[in-house]
């Protein structure tokens, strides 16, 4: 039966009280309407905390903030699907609608997970231009509009996680740092001032969890929700990488 | 000497250039913050960030920037430091360029600025559609930097519940509760910055992040922190109706050629593509033939509320209008507004290349906030410093597209070394004052406690709820007086049912119920303080529009408005404008000023 039909949302949602507990299912019901988002329904189930068979819970625990799919708080599994809830539409999904935490970060409670490791990520890259300090030194230097159409995709990763969610190296064995984290080296290696630190990124993508534990599944673009061209920042930092590997071999 | 430390709440725009102002100071920052800096609320901002550049050789100078600013604000706002705020901004857009912004580019690699509201000036610099998260994210690298160097120390997911005042009514630090733990704790620090941003959810449904609840200034006016000119809020013309938000459709739409219409015939029902040149109402361009789509928000505002309501001309009889960029070039539409379009896109299923945008007004800013001296960002609480949306001094009453980015940067690069100055020139730090970290902590604690533990019978959520139909039908583009008082009168009812409500969370671990119920009674004082100011303003002025007082009354209310909580009250008085570099003149778009 369609929705429509049935007048009725059906959501069920993997909870967990604490990383320490275990997990367990849980359905919802929710009377549709037009326009639905599954940010929607779990506000609805804040507000009526009552399960499908009538029995009372707790609201959901999940992350969210600026709802237009650019703040990048609301990523989770939907459907099996690593997405943003906010912009996941309700009319678009199949039922009953599956909610999971994303599986490659720890989860703190239901659907909230802990990405830190990707702001880490970041720390480790140095993923910033080194400016001089605030006062004022003038314009910064020139860019061609070519340049800046090739970079300002990249600066728009929103750090959802859902690149490193759908890729296959990201496990308990290694510590890849994923394809997000590549992209940010390729931008700031891209800027006329960045380009002067390239070498001090490229040596930090080099080391454990980096550029060499891509198995090159490119399932990382697919999932972006910036629709960010991953796979050729990983070949662009790949390539630097091994240009740095074979100069600093040759000059040994 | 004595090391002093600070403690800044916010990471947005104006928390972050705090941040690196103090820490390049060398004194060391404890940075909090509800969600990761990265995802702040200043990632929303779209279209752009204003400076006088002049890089297009129309003869713009920041003196020019300065007189729209206080224009379009409808004179409300003190000079000085607007000024001041529009002779740095030029110094602001090199600084960002320079952190690795990736604004559009001119052939010559310079820059491009385009048209925003309020101005005939090309004066936006803007990156793409999606401005404020570029800026976010160069201020957040930055700060990533200082603190991979120790020089900050960063408290994500912890919100702040008050500060720690000494008996003598200084700030020494501030309490906080972590999200995950539920752990309430207090920190001392010498000065406190608080760019706490929006606060968007008093109005229930808003252009506005979740976490825009106001709750930290509403704290701190609680605890003798002034509020100033809340009455003051703007609608933005054009967001995309939702359930659970209204999304913005940036200015910019219009700064690069977007026009807004409705059909000339009431309940004409062909598809908006169909209907001829010549059946089209461009009302604004008719009204308004200088600034034509570009009059500043609260005049678009109002013009779409009188077509849909008064002429009865919204598209198909709905509240909507068309906001068209189908006639531009893709390739324009692609480079510079791509970022709004994606969202329309995604969220309605319609491409706006193709296809007219239905869109209506929706709560968006406040340009009231926290007091602050015209001098450098410090409140009327010793120790207490603000910066950013949660304060009040930039915008007057009515704020210019792309003022608020630079007023974020700028405001944060002032309350910084302010902070710092106060902080080293204190005689006795925070470590001295004891036995007040701990009545503070247990005061937070009991709160969580009475709140986990009680047997209500209302609904958080449900109040909140009638508390955002309350504001947005009374207290937004139409203001009337009697409704104010039955609307103030309804939210002290709210008041009355929040002591009665039941947490369907008792948990002690990342409990967002407790944390939403702190925020609501916050939330539900803040909206009784701009209520109350809009009751009591007996005039029109920029965004605050009574019709019995149509006029804008120099004589009576050239006045901020200052509200005081007195014995669990508020208290308003008003203190003149400081109106001495532009003296006031009648405020018209319908032609050059």
């Amino acid at each position: 039966m369609s929705v429509a039909e049935t007048k009725q949302v059906t959501v069920r949602v993997k909870r967990q009280a604490s990383p320490k507990d275990s997990s367990r299912w849980e359905e919802f019901a929710i009377p549709w309407r037009p326009s639905l988002n599954v940010i929607i329904c779990l506000r609805e189930i804040a507000e009526k905390s009552v399960t499908r068979e009538g029995r009372p819970t707790t609201p959901i625990s999940y992350d969210s903030n600026c709802l237009e799919e650019v703040c990048g708080s609301c990523a989770m599994l939907i459907n099996g699907k690593a997405r943003m809830a906010c912009s996941a539409l309700v009319d678009q999904l199949e039922q009953p609608i599956r909610l999971e935490p994303l599986s490659k970060f720890p989860v703190v409670r239901d659907l909230t997970v802990d990405r830190q490791f990707m702001f880490n990520s970041l720390k480790r890259v140095k993923a910033w231009i080194p400016i001089d300090g605030t006062y004022n030194l003038g314009e910064g230097p020139r860019i061609a509009p070519e340049v800046q159409e090739k970079a300002y995709p990249l600066s728009r990763c929103i750090t959802c996680g859902n690149c490193l969610e759908v890729c296959p190296q990201v496990n308990e064995h290694n510590n890849f740092m994923g394809a997000a984290i590549f992209s940010q080296v390729r931008l700031f290696n891209m800027h006329p001032t960045g380009a002067m630190h390239a070498k001090e990124r490229i040596q930090a993508v080099m080391g454990r969890g980096g550029i060499e534990d891509c198995a090159n599944a490119q399932n990382c673009v697919k999932a972006c929700p910036k629709e960010i061209p991953l796979t050729e920042s990983l070949a662009e930092i790949n390539r630097q990488a091994w240009k740095q590997a074979l100069f600093g071999w040759l000059l040994g | 000497m004595r090391q002093p430390k600070i403690i800044i709440v916010g990471g947005g725009l104006a928390g972050l250039m705090a941040t690196i102002r103090v820490a390049e100071a060398g004194v060391p920052v404890d940075l909090f913050s509800i969600v990761p800096v990265k995802r702040s609320h200043s990632v929303c901002a779209q279209g752009g960030i204003n400076a006088a550049k002049n890089q297009k050789g129309e003869g713009d100078t920041p003196q020019k920037h300065f007189d729209d600013t206080i224009y379009g604000g409808d004179f409300l706002a003190n000079q000085p430091l607007v000024k001041r705020m529009c002779e740095a901004a030029p110094g602001i857009i090199d600084l960002l360029d320079r952190m690795g912004v990736m604004f559009n580019r001119t052939p010559e690699g310079l820059l491009d600025y385009r048209r925003f509201g309020g101005t005939l000036y090309h004066r936006t610099a803007f990156a793409g559609a999606t401005t404020g998260q570029q800026l976010l994210y160069a201020l957040d690298e930055q700060v990533r930097r200082h603190e991979s160097e120790d020089r900050v120390t960063k408290r994500e997911g912890w919100t702040f519940l008050s500060a720690v005042m000494d008996d003598a009514g200084v700030c020494r630090g501030i309490c906080a509760m972590d999200l995950r733990s539920m752990e309430v704790k207090t920190f001392a620090a010498d000065a406190v910055i608080f760019c706490t941003g929006g606060i968007g959810a008093i109005f229930g449904r808003s252009t506005n992040s979740v976490v825009c609840t106001g709750s930290a200034q509403s704290a701190l006016f609680q605890q003798g922190v002034d509020y100033a000119n809340g009455e003051f809020i703007q609608v933005h013309p054009t967001a995309i109706p939702g359930e659970d938000k209204l999304r913005l459709m940036s200015e910019s739409a219009r700064g690069e050629g977007g026009r807004v219409w409705v059909p000339r015939k009431p309940g004409d029902k062909r598809p908006g593509k169909s209907i001829p040149e010549a059946e089209r109402f461009y009302f604004l361009e008719e009204w308004y033939p200088k600034y034509g789509n570009l009059v500043p928000r609260d005049i678009a505002t109002r013009a779409i509320h009188r077509i849909v309501y008064q002429e009865k001309l919204g598209i198909d009889g709905q509240a909507a209008v068309y906001l068209d960029v189908t006639h531009l070039p893709r390739e324009v539409l692609d480079r510079k507004l791509e970022g709004i379009l994606e969202i329309y896109e995604k969220f309605l299923g319609v491409d706006p290349r193709e296809q007219p945008m239905k869109v209506f007004p929706a709560m968006h800013y406040t340009m009231g906030g926290i007091w602050v001296n015209g001098e450098d960002q410090a409140t009327n609480v010793p120790g207490i410093y603000a910066a950013g949306e949660c304060e009040y001094q930039y915008h007057g009453a009515n704020r210019l597209g792309a003022n608020s980015l630079v007023s974020c940067i700028f405001g944060g690069g002032v309350a910084g070394p302010a902070a710092v100055k106060y902080a080293r020139n204190l005689e006795r730090g925070a470590e001295s004052a004891d036995s007040i970290f701990t009545r503070e902590q247990k005061r937070q604690e009991e709160k969580n406690q009475a709140l986990i533990s009680q047997q209500g019978s209302e609904n958080p959520i449900t109040i909140w709820k009638e508390l955002g139909e309350i504001m947005t039908e009374h207290v937004t583009v139409t203001r009337i007086n009697k409704n104010l008082e039955a609307s103030h009168s309804r939210i002290q009812d709210l008041l009355g049912r929040y002591k009665r409500i039941n947490l369907s969370d008792r948990t002690h671990w990342s409990n967002q119920m407790l944390n939403f119920a702190r925020e609501l009674e916050n939330m539900l004082v803040l909206a009784r303080v701009i209520t109350y100011g809009a009751f009591c303003r007996n005039e029109s002025r920029g965004a605050h529009y009574k019709p019995e007082f149509p006029e804008r009354d120099d004589a009576n209310w050239l006045k901020t408005t200052r509200a005081k909580w007195v014995n669990n009250d508020i208290q308003l008085t008003y203190e003149p404008v400081d109106v001495s570099q532009i003296p006031p003149r009648p405020r018209r778009y319908d032609a050059a000023k």
